[in-house]
């Protein structure tokens, strides 16, 4: 994908994080997305939430298959390593570079089509097996590289800028993952970067699969009047009844939380996410009780924003695999290799 | 078939079978048949008899012909005797065991007119199906387990065992080699040793009492496998993959390669469990140095090894050639971002779901060009489980050296039979091949590190990996890219790549094992082979030669094709290609790659799906030179 070196314009003094690194070190290429594109403000909320978490930019990974939103990881954390891999596939390689190297932090890109149409088998199964990794969906409802077709994501009767309506039903994500025993599922608006923010912050945060479904409106093909991911049908829309607070692991709790309707969950490496203005009753760890919740709300059109359900107590593909806890890439050929010896002794065998 | 080639090749074999006979007996020079229905156990006795022959050190071969089913079906084994070690499938049977009523017909027919047919006479034979030229031997197999076994369970398998015995004295099976093969199999069940020992002699008994014993084909010991081990090829490879450090494997099951993984998965957790002594209490005491991936298909499987390789992981996947397929778009990404892959193809019979049980050599073509898109690989073809092994290790240090997909083309005869080879060795000064990977000192002695520039003098630029350093860090992207890795729709720049990929795939021919070559003083013309075709071919060319045909003989063990390959055609005015497929696959690689000219080549194609037989090679050959 095509992308243009930012200049680098010093706004002195920079804020620091941890590592004594600023917010132009989590910076990427410069976009060539359509002006007012929502995922270029996913972008932005992802390099916010990088530079919060102080993470060290070569341990992060990030990964696409086609499509716009794919074409993002060019955008944020160019001292990291990246891949844009093919339509539909990303899931798999990030599998694969989990499995070489758990040390690595690694966020994933994708679009509607990407996940939901192509690749909706290898992310149903990436969920499975709880890779560990932050997978954001920047859902549209439309392939825009192709110029306006409907996606799997499009609601029945959102209708297409050429007027034609969609009578299938949508894919929805979350309700997916809820259905494959995913461990973290978030949805978030585009246009809302405050809530967007401690979500990724906690989705990388999460140990397993970190599934974020973001509603990103294509201003080119599917921001008009009749069309429900835009803007406007967001706004109208969007019930924020799930506020979200990263707390990282030495992070002081700031803020002024309504703490006698909050929840408080603690992730396994000590940071805590905490819901508050939950709706009564509301208990994020209840796989149920979310399902019941989104499927009212979901019926009388409202879209749910917010870190909708957490279960940090599953295994993550390698603890499933007793893998040890660096990289399998990193050992030594001597752990690896059982010799001459062994091979003569498995031979005995053969006779 | 032609008058001449079945004239000769009867002769011939007469000829090679002279050398073995004694008195009026053949010793260790035969072939026999074991008719069974899948899913009864037959596959245990019929190891068994190969099992014991080999250890009595005569050279022999077992092919499994088997169904795409679980039970029910007909399923044939067959065994070649052949002092001389001419192991290829043999089509005359000279004794035949009967077990499935629903083949009667066919078996009988398939006897060599003199044989034998051993079958379960507890019930009795129509009459029409008898042959006046076969002696019919009846062992009532039934009756002799039902009067001995109560559950029905163990007189269906039992029955097995119990026409193993009788086999075992009709061919002069050493008795205290197949009682040691009970002890080593059962020893620790000493119910089921006992029944297997029971069920032995009834058989054994029952033949020695009724029949002359031994037939005149016969075995007697020899020390002509000492210095060998049966192995099939999934074990061979899994183990090559167990020994050039392979730590991910992504895969999705598939007939006939599953065996690969589930080999690989049984090695690594005897070999790759490492202790772990300060374990808290409650935590695994040990963890795996390794992991699979059992994928959801085999994009996905692909895909996992693409990531690990990307992550600098030695990973690899195991298919066959509906997997293949789907993992073309893949090859072409891994190709194109320069990510090391090892794919092992087990071939099997196409074209789609084909013949999952059945052998051909039908996706050379394929494999050579997978993916859309100017695209050319790296494949190594194995003759049998020793090279799987080699290969293996060999596929992954190319791999890493010439950061591309590296596919072993093994096929189902090699995979999944039980071979005969020399021991398999190890040296233990092996360090594997990563190929051009900078690490932090190196990158910090750098200006600027670019994923795409700065190639050698085999056309390969170096790569960084991911969680090393910032200063490596690249967008390994699937789309057009430049020199520096940079996103271009400019054609000189894309250009420069895809021609410096040309570039990388030529000098690979140089590392790629040679072709085996064995020449004839005064051989007139060439035949060219790959893989599971060996032992076939080379007998071939021995009958040949016996004719007064003189050949010339290469397998070619890898793509892009090492120079011997060409020489060896332009040395010959004719050559024969002898090949598992319809299309003649190998011999259009060759005339595509190798530059041969196409009046040379001639094809010899057998792709019904079994192994290849020397007779269907001579026949063949001897059709087109008399035509």
């Amino acid at each position: 994908m095509p992308s243009i070196t930012k200049p680098l314009i010093p706004l002195l003094p920079l804020a620091r994080n941890e590592l004594g690194l600023t917010m132009q070190d989590y910076q990427g290429g410069m976009s060539t997305l359509c002006a007012g594109c929502g995922h270029d403000s996913i972008t932005a909320a992802l390099i916010q939430a990088f530079f919060e978490l102080s993470l060290p930019p070569h341990m992060i990974a990030k990964l696409s298959g086609i499509g716009c939103s794919s074409k993002t990881p060019a955008y944020f954390a160019s001292r990291a390593h990246g891949f844009n891999s093919v339509h539909g596939r990303m899931a798999t390689i990030a599998t694969g570079a989990g499995a070489a190297n758990r040390e690595l932090t690694l966020v994933g890109v994708s679009g509607d089509g990407d996940s939901l149409s192509i690749g909706l088998g290898n992310l149903a199964h990436a969920i499975r097996r709880n890779v560990n990794m932050a997978y954001l969906i920047e859902n549209n409802g439309v392939y825009g590289l192709t110029k306006g077709q409907f996606s799997a994501s499009a609601d029945v009767g959102s209708r297409s800028r050429r007027g034609d309506s969609n009578l299938l039903q949508p894919v929805d994500p979350i309700m997916l993952g809820l259905s494959l025993g995913a461990t973290f599922l978030a949805r978030g608006f585009s246009g809302d970067k405050a809530q967007l923010v401690p979500i990724l912050k906690a989705a990388v945060a999460h140990r397993g699969f970190a599934l974020v479904d973001i509603i990103s409106p294509c201003v080119q093909f599917n921001d008009h009047e009749g069309s429900t991911k835009s803007y406007r049908y967001m706004r109208d829309h969007e019930l924020r009844e799930i506020e979200t607070d990263f707390i990282g692991q030495h992070e002081e709790i700031v803020g002024s939380l309504a703490r006698d309707r909050a929840t408080a969950v603690t992730m396994h490496d000590g940071a805590r996410v905490q819901f508050r203005t939950v709706p009564e009753g509301y208990d994020p760890k209840d796989r149920g009780q979310v399902e019941a919740y989104l499927r009212e709300r979901t019926g009388r059109g409202e879209i749910v924003t917010g870190l909708l359900f957490l279960d940090e107590s599953q295994q993550d593909m390698h603890e499933t695999a007793l893998t040890p806890p660096n990289g399998l890439a990193q050992l030594p050929f001597s752990k690896l290799c059982p010799g001459s010896a062994e091979l003569e002794s498995f031979q005995d065998g053969l006779r | 078939m032609n008058r001449l080639g079945a004239a000769a090749a009867g002769e011939d074999r007469a000829t090679i079978r002279a050398e073995g006979v004694v008195g009026r007996g053949r010793v260790n020079d035969f072939a026999i048949k074991l008719a069974n229905v899948n899913g009864t156990g037959s596959a245990t006795a019929n190891s068994l008899i190969m099992q014991a022959i080999f250890r009595m050190g005569v050279p022999v071969s077992g092919k499994n012909l088997f169904p795409s089913n679980i039970q029910g079906l007909p399923t044939w084994y067959e065994i070649r005797v052949n002092a001389k070690g001419h192991l290829a499938r043999s089509r005359e049977y000279d004794l035949m065991v009967a077990m499935n009523g629903q083949t009667y017909a066919a078996d009988i027919a398939e006897v060599s007119s003199g044989g034998y047919l051993l079958f379960d006479d507890s019930w009795a034979l129509d009459p029409g199906l008898r042959r006046a030229d076969v002696t019919f031997l009846g062992v009532p197999l039934a009756r002799l387990c039902s009067d001995r076994f109560s559950s029905s369970r163990e007189r269906i398998l039992m029955k097995n065992v119990a026409y193993a015995g009788a086999v075992a004295a009709l061919l002069a099976l050493d008795p205290e080699v197949l009682a040691g093969l009970l002890q080593e199999s059962y020893g620790s069940r000493q119910r089921l040793l006992e029944a297997n020992q029971l069920a032995l002699r009834l058989g054994h008994d029952y033949a020695t009492q009724n029949f002359s014993c031994p037939l005149p084909f016969h075995l007697e010991r020899s020390n002509r496998t000492d210095d060998l081990i049966l192995i099939d090829g999934n074990t061979a490879t899994a183990l090559g993959a167990l020994y050039a450090g392979a730590t991910v494997a992504g895969w999705y099951p598939i007939t006939p390669a599953t065996s690969v993984m589930d080999n690989f998965s049984h090695l690594c957790a005897r070999y790759r469990r490492e202790a772990n002594p300060e374990a808290a209490p409650g935590d695994p005491p040990f963890s795996n140095n390794y992991l699979i991936v059992q994928a959801e298909d085999e994009l996905a499987a692909l895909g996992v090894v693409i990531g690990a390789g990307w992550a600098g992981a030695r990973a690899f996947t195991s298919t066959s050639g509906p997997g293949l397929s789907l993992m073309n778009e893949l090859l072409g990404l891994a190709y194109y971002t320069e990510i090391p892959a090892v794919v092992v193809d087990v071939q099997r019979a196409g074209p789609s779901t084909g013949m999952p049980t059945r052998v051909q050599q039908a996706d050379i073509l394929m494999a050579a060009y997978a993916s859309h898109g100017d695209t050319k690989h790296l494949l190594l073809f194995p003759g049998d489980p020793g090279e799987c092994f080699e290969f293996m290790v060999a596929a992954f240090d190319l791999a890493e050296r010439f950061q591309t997909p590296v596919m072993v083309l093994s096929d189902l005869d090699i995979g999944m039979n039980d071979w005969a080879v020399p021991r398999l060795s190890w040296d233990d000064a092996y360090q594997p091949d990563r190929g051009r990977v900078l690490g932090p000192r190196e990158l910090e002695a750098m200006p600027q590190f670019h994923r795409y520039d700065d190639q050698d003098e085999l056309g390969v630029t170096a790569r960084t990996l991911p969680g090393t350093d910032s200063r490596g860090a690249y967008f390994a992207r699937g789309s057009g890219h430049d020199r520096l890795g940079g996103y271009t729709e400019n054609e000189v720049s894309y250009q420069e790549v895809v021609d410096r990929l040309l570039s990388k795939h030529r000098a690979a021919a140089a590392h790629m094992p040679r072709p085996v070559i064995e020449t004839a003083a005064a051989a007139t013309l060439g035949v060219i082979t790959v893989g599971s075709c060996e032992p076939a071919v080379k007998e071939a060319i021995e009958i040949l030669a016996a004719r007064g045909t003189v050949a010339d003989y290469m397998r070619i063990r890898g793509f892009p094709f090492a120079e011997e390959v060409a020489s060896f055609m332009e040395g010959h005015e004719l050559c024969f290609v002898v090949e598992l497929n319809r299309d003649g696959q190998l011999r259009s690689l060759l005339e595509i790659e190798a530059r041969a000219p196409a009046q040379r080549l001639r094809s010899v194609l057998i792709y019904g799906g079994l192994p290849p037989s020397a007779e269907q090679v001579v026949e063949q050959i001897a059709n087109q030179l008399e035509a």
